[in-house]
């Protein structure tokens, strides 16, 4: 249920509509978010960011099927747009399925074209990369200081992420579920502090119940909900679903960001929700990555969503 | 293949009253369903999975501890289990773990 929202920055977010570069900037008016199409101009306000990072997603290393035959080159393309970027980002938020088929040769080619950019990342599995040992072998490579679990999080710039894993021991005829050891973690782990503090949180399945049908959807993500409510800003960044989809529910904004590999189709558009089919000169424009920026004092975050077609 | 035509027969003559007959079966996954849903075979029946699909699919018992798990099965990958014992088999994908059907063994 979406309640009004009380931004009080809204219409400075709004005026900051202008990014340089193309894009489209997610900008949250009357309760409905809204893209706007990016223009030129305002190179300054993002060099007044306090933080930019990057989220990307669902690479997928593995796939070769249409849409997309070579997932790989995609995915190199876009962490070039990436290391190109100007100001730097601090760091990238890789949001699952980084392998197709959890196989170390895949692995070993995210890892090595992620290490090329020289930028930071903080990975989640998605459940592509949870299909061999419960994922051990995802945890171990990309996030060896977490939690058993294989959550955690981490302060930068002032604002405090927490990687969450909703893709583990998946049930029958269920959708994601973050579990209870995770959900206690979480309380006690946002227990103390500032309620002005914003938290920046990253699921692989969105945490929201975006369409059941297809599992999209996390089963106990209302009460991760509940523990984040207080927060005057938090941003919510998934996978998962291949395409960008965005709500706003008081003072929590949730974005799912685009593949890297292959688009999916609209909730309930298709028979099923496998890989979506487009004619070759249509796939860049479906696939991407997304910038966040943040200025301090001026929530909520600014979310530009970039096609590899732009 | 060529084989020899007397130990079919024979079979066919030893098994005339059972009712259903264990001939392979198979259960096909086409947009993220398994065809039949609910599959009834008699015991001693082999069981093939085909995935048709452009994702990989898994088939894993429902029961917990899993009693049987596939690995993951990419396009038109097969995936075989003989099933000797009667019962009802729950199983899920657990990559999209809302794909949910069932072999009975009688
Ligand atoms: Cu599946």
């Amino acid at each position: 249920m979406s309640h009004k929202p009380e931004f009080p920055s809204r219409r400075r977010v709004l005026r900051c509509a202008a990014w340089t570069g193309a894009g489209v900037l997610w900008v949250v008016a009357g309760g409905m978010p809204r893209s706007a199409l990016i223009g030129s101009a305002a190179a300054a306000e993002m060099a007044a960011s306090e933080l930019t990072f990057v989220q990307i997603s669902d690479s997928h290393i593995g796939f070769n099927k249409p849409a997309n035959p070579d997932a790989t080159g995609t995915f190199k393309e876009l962490l070039g747009r990436i290391a190109a970027m100007n100001p730097r980002p601090a760091f990238m938020l890789h949001t699952g399925d980084v392998s197709h088929l959890s196989r170390d040769a895949e692995w070993d080619t995210a890892q090595q074209l992620i290490a090329e950019t020289g930028i930071e990342k903080h990975l989640i599995p998605g459940e592509h990369d949870m299909l061999v040992d419960n994922g051990r072998p995802f945890f171990a490579r990309f996030a060896p200081k977490a939690q058993s679990g294989g959550w955690y999080s981490f302060d930068q710039g002032g604002i405090h992420f927490v990687a969450l894993i909703n893709v583990a021991n998946l049930q029958p005829g269920g959708e994601g579920a973050l579990g209870a050891a995770q959900l206690e973690w979480l309380e006690d782990d946002l227990k103390n502090r500032s309620a002005s503090q914003p938290i920046v949180v990253t699921t692989h399945i969105p945490l929201w119940q975006v369409y059941p049908q297809w599992g999209w959807g996390t089963s106990d993500g209302a009460q991760a909900l509940a523990y984040l409510r207080r927060f005057g800003s938090v941003t919510v960044l998934n996978g998962h679903i291949h395409q960008l989809l965005q709500k706003v529910e008081g003072t929590v904004a949730f974005h799912t960001g685009l593949s890297t590999a292959f688009p999916q189709p609209a909730p309930g558009a298709a028979p099923s929700p496998g890989p979506m089919k487009v004619e070759p000169g249509r796939l860049r424009e479906l696939l991407g990555i997304s910038t966040v920026h943040y200025v301090k004092g001026r929530e909520p975050l600014a979310i530009v969503d970039q096609s590899l077609g732009a | 293949m060529r084989r020899s035509t007397s130990v079919p027969i024979l079979a066919i003559l030893l098994l005339a009253p059972v009712t259903a007959w264990a001939a392979d079966q198979t259960v096909t996954i086409d947009n993220f369903t398994f065809a039949p849903k609910e599959l009834t075979v008699a015991a001693g029946t082999k069981v093939t999975w085909i995935n048709r699909d452009d994702i990989p699919h898994t088939i894993v018992s429902s029961d917990g501890p899993r009693s049987f798990k596939s690995p993951p099965l990419d396009t038109d990958d097969k995936f075989s289990m003989t099933f000797d014992r009667p019962g009802i088999y729950h199983y899920f994908c657990s990559i999209h773990p809302m794909m949910t059907a069932t072999v009975t063994v009688r």
